[in-house]
């Protein structure tokens, strides 16, 4: 059985209009999306911004509500759930936000922001809610004394480490990462996602990685979904995306991956103008007459595309 | 000095004032541009390379930094004039790109506003040349539909189209020097090698020089013909960006490199730096400013005072330490090999 | 921008209607009505009493009594004053051109302090000048109101003589004569009104000017070459007005509030003085009125405030 399998996933915004602002449009922010995850696998949701990305993260932890489509964790359907039982299944599922500063409300400290999840869902001693807060702090690689201090005593990598050890407080199974090194320099993104990656194989997590950064998704994931205005254009392992991408879009997105390596450059600029011609000959053919996307079909055994 | 040179930035140090005290973040920084030339000064936060190019265009507040050196732009050391005769400089010989067009671009004026501004300030333009300008100079930097986005404000723009805005005042009176800062970090990545790709055309077709300030090593691979590597308020390493990428030697360079996610090689850990940047009022003085992120190397492998030499045809290092340099993975990958053996 | 006008509009009706149910309710509570001082005349019994609340309509359901009473105040009617046995609409009338005459003054004065001095003291923060005008603005928070006006009625009008100690006009005037004597009478207490009302304006301004100060796009103004008074003149002072805009509507409510106390102690016959002096002799009818105006006069200062909004930023004005 998988873990968490989202089934034909809508979130529609109206747009309102007119003096008595009735709703007159719908942005369709995430327009029928499908995925399945296996425990223990990292999944990544690439795509620009305004893709649908983050609202898809959000929407699969219930911070939006789905207009259609179901979300199944563990075999339970999330959105027939009574609100209190829906409460116990979001205990395993969290989430770590992109911006480190932001997300940590400044004036509280580390041990509070930590222990607020468990207040919330457990009732533990104090001591013991402070044995649990110094665990986690170590299992981040923080020393328990900095229970104590304040966000702004912290580095950016560090922060991020106390966002990851919040989610972490009641011992989900998934955790969704929305953009969690974008704000970092490299030096610091890459202890943040050594660390992921190892937090993953000591606790069997498993990872929704919302990026835009290929680069980085490429290192993180076994699965990746790329999407574009609400849908998904391409779904299949790293190599099937990367090496091998069937959509005019993915193609795209891939050429535009700066290379790190000086000596490609001509050959990267005049291959990026190929694709860029490619794109621009064939957009017709992989859009539906209104610039919709197809819906997916099979390429191979892991790889899918939106192809007409 | 050839007569391709454009910029010549010569120990240049710029300090804040912390309290009562002032703290160099630029320490002793010499580089020069040439025309049609793009240089890239690569850090993390806290390397010092936006403080340089704030402090050659000018920008830093004058009551709470000092800055000393000489900066020459076309000969003329724009370091000590005064704001008046800089404001004739600005904007007309050095144009700047800022990281985050949603906030570099002023709310309440139009777009024709905000490129005829410069125009109105540095030409003799009627307001019908300046129109004129401002609408070429859109075409320019492609964004479609020139005519309408005139009259638009900002908010009416996209991420990618405010930032071709931007470049279209750094532009707009064919500067020879264009500092970009960050000019693609808050862009998708589609949109970033457009806007790459488009400030190539325009040093080529005006042969300007330009100084690329990233902490994006694959951008300064697409773009840069040098690159100088910043790290403390220093440049550690400075080398033609083949060199810099095939024979990376200062240990920090080395360190940044294999601290990248890359598309191509399946490393399952990346290199993680040791400890912190430091912060402003704590950052070293003396010695090798590296030395306490590689603890590992042996103290006498550093310089007592570190300086940049030429270690082969235009490639810089400072400290010796960049000979003895390894990785403690490696050695311990070394280690299991002869035990092996 | 005309969408936006139209909306805003409408929405201040179901506004009014709510400020017009609490100030209905509060009546409510007040206790006695029109009839309570007949109760006191030997001459009607208590059966014509009550005979003239049924025709007043005073014991129908409260719904039907608070349509009635709204139907009236539309029309301008707010009932009769105990104490004048006049229609309150007379009495009212008079004093509220002297208020709006005052309100004006001190509204027009709050802004002449308030631009320069916020300007000021944001363009060149932590400079002597700053702390100067800064000092001043804690001052104006800390003083009461009426203390101040006080002590500028004792000095400048009492003791230097330089402006009338009472009054709204001299009597006896027309035309310009009258327009002047007005202004000179008023000139006092919206001055006092004002050098304390300012001093938030005068605080939102500078701390509006330093962060505008510090936004990306006065770097690339700067970066353009643009001298530097013009950055403040084009780029930075229009942008921190715009907040300034915002804090107009809850400037008038504060002007309200101390005109009322700056009426009495000038003894400026305008709606201020009038209300307390109805407080003090229980003339509801009037209490009620007045404080049902002074919830308009607060509605409207927001609408205009969201109206210039709208007009100064594109934001707003282009959706």
């Amino acid at each position: 059985m998988s873990l968490l399998t989202v089934n034909n996933l809508k979130v529609h915004y109206p747009i309102r209009g007119g003096i008595l602002r009735r709703k007159i449009d719908v942005v369709r922010a995430v327009d029928g999306i499908t995925m399945e995850l296996e425990r223990g696998e990292t999944y990544g949701l690439v795509g620009e911004s305004g893709s649908g990305k983050s609202t898809s993260g959000r929407a699969i932890i219930g911070l939006e509500s789905p207009t259609a489509g179901e979300v199944t964790f563990e075999g339970q359907k999330l959105n027939q759930l009574k609100r209190q039982d829906r409460r116990e299944y979001y205990k395993d599922i969290q989430m770590v936000f992109q911006d480190p500063y932001s997300s940590l409300n400044p004036k509280k400290r580390v041990n509070d922001i930590i222990a607020e999840p468990i207040r919330n869902f457990e009732k533990r001693t104090k001591d013991d809610e402070r044995r649990r807060i110094q665990e986690l702090l170590e299992l981040v690689g923080l020393s328990p004394e900095s229970m104590h201090k304040y966000p702004h005593e912290f580095s950016g990598g560090q922060k991020q480490r106390l966002g990851v050890a919040r989610a972490l407080a009641l011992q989900p199974k998934l955790i969704i990462a929305d953009e969690p090194v974008s704000a970092l320099d490299v030096s610091v993104q890459a202890q943040v996602l050594n660390f992921m990656k190892e937090i993953q194989r000591e606790l069997d997590l498993t990872y929704i990685f919302i990026s835009h950064d290929l680069g980085v998704v490429r290192h993180m994931c076994n699965r990746i979904g790329i999407m574009y205005n609400g849908r998904f254009v391409e779904e299949g392992s790293a190599e099937d995306v990367y090496d091998n991408p069937q959509h005019i879009y993915t193609k795209r997105l891939v050429a535009a991956i700066p290379d790190i390596d000086p000596a490609n450059r001509k050959h990267q600029t005049d291959f990026r103008r190929e694709v860029k011609k490619e794109y621009d000959n064939k957009k017709a053919e992989f859009f539906d007459e209104h610039g919709g996307v197809f819906d997916l079909k099979q390429v191979s055994s892991t790889h899918y595309a939106a192809l007409p | 000095m050839s007569d391709r040179s454009l910029l010549e930035i010569d120990n240049v140090q710029t300090s804040f004032r912390v309290g009562d005290s002032y703290y160099a973040a630029v320490d002793g920084v010499s580089l020069n541009v040439e025309r049609n030339e793009v240089l890239a000064i690569v850090g993390e936060s806290g390397s010092g390379k936006s403080a340089l190019a704030f402090s050659i265009m000018g920008l830093h507040n004058s009551h709470k930094t000092k800055i000393e050196g000489s900066i020459r732009l076309n000969g003329k050391d724009v370091n000590h004039l005064s704001t008046s005769e800089l404001n004739k400089v600005r904007g007309k010989d050095m144009g700047m790109i800022f990281q985050e067009p949603l906030t570099a671009l002023n709310p309440l004026k139009t777009i024709k506003d905000q490129i005829t501004e410069a125009l109105d300030l540095h030409t003799n333009f009627s307001a019908k040349q300046q129109n004129e300008r401002a609408l070429h100079l859109l075409n320019e930097v492609g964004i479609p539909r020139a005519d309408k986005v005139m009259n638009q404000y900002p908010h009416e723009l996209s991420g990618g189209m405010r930032q071709r805005v931007v470049i279209a005042i750094a532009i707009s009176c064919d500067p020879s020097l264009l500092i970009a800062d960050e000019p693609t970090t808050a862009l998708d990545a589609t949109i970033q090698s457009q806007i790459l790709d488009l400030l190539n055309e325009l040093k080529e077709e005006k042969d300007s020089g330009i100084i690329l300030i990233t902490h994006d090593l694959g951008v300064v691979a697409e773009m840069a013909d040098r690159v100088a590597v910043m790290y403390a308020g220093q440049v550690v390493e400075l080398a033609d960006v083949m060199s810099l990428f095939k024979q990376p030697k200062h240990p920090y360079t080395r360190s940044l490199l294999s601290s990248v996610p890359s598309t191509q090689d399946e490393k399952d850990m990346l290199h993680v730096i040791q400890g912190v940047v430091p912060s402003l009022p704590k950052m070293p003085r003396t010695g090798c400013r590296f030395k306490a992120r590689i603890p590992w190397m042996a103290d006498d492998t550093h310089e007592e005072n570190p300086e940049l030499r030429e270690v082969a045809d235009g490639h810089y290092v400072r400290c010796t330490c960049y000979k003895h340099f390894y990785f403690p993975e490696e050695e311990a990958e070394k280690d299991v090999a002869a035990h092996r053996e | 921008m005309w969408k936006f006008i139209v909306r805003r509009i409408i929405i201040m009706f179901p506004q009014l209607v709510l400020l017009s149910m609490i100030v209905f309710i509060l009546a409510q509570l007040m206790p006695g009505d029109v009839t309570s001082s007949l109760a006191m005349d030997p001459n009607v019994s208590p059966e014509q009493q009550e005979q003239i609340r049924e025709d007043l309509g005073l014991n129908e359901p409260w719904h039907t009594q608070y349509l009635n009473w709204v139907g009236s105040v539309v029309q301008g009617d707010f009932g009769h004053s105990f104490t004048h046995s006049v229609p309150v609409s007379d009495l009212i009338w008079h004093r509220m051109v002297n208020s709006i005459w005052l309100g004006v003054a001190a509204l027009i004065f709050v802004y002449m302090l308030a631009l320069p001095l916020g300007l000021i003291s944001g363009r060149w923060n932590d400079t002597i000048a700053d702390r100067l005008i800064t000092g001043y603005t804690y001052i104006g928070f800390a003083a009461p109101l009426f203390i101040f006006a006080l002590v500028m009625l004792f000095i400048f009008g009492f003791q230097l003589g330089w402006f009338p100690t009472g009054g709204s006009v001299d009597p006896g005037l027309t035309g310009w004569d009258f327009f002047t004597s007005k202004v000179y009478h008023l000139l006092l207490p919206a001055l006092s009104l004002a050098l304390i009302g300012t001093v938030t304006t005068v605080q939102y301004l500078r701390s509006e000017v330093i962060e505008t100060k510090q936004k990306e796009f006065i770097s690339t103004a700067r970066a353009k070459g643009v001298p530097e008074p013009k950055v403040y003149t084009n780029h930075i002072f229009r942008n921190s007005l715009l907040p300034i805009a915002a804090v107009f509507g809850y400037e008038v409510t504060t002007l309200i509030g101390g005109s009322i106390f700056v009426e009495q102690i000038f003894s400026y016959p305008g709606m201020g003085q009038l209300f307390l002096e109805s407080i003090q002799v229980r003339d509801f009818p009037v209490v009620t009125a007045i404080v049902m105006l002074f919830g308009v006069a607060a509605i409207l200062g927001a609408l205009l405030s969201d109206i210039i909004m709208s007009i100064v930023d594109p934001r707003i004005r282009i959706k």
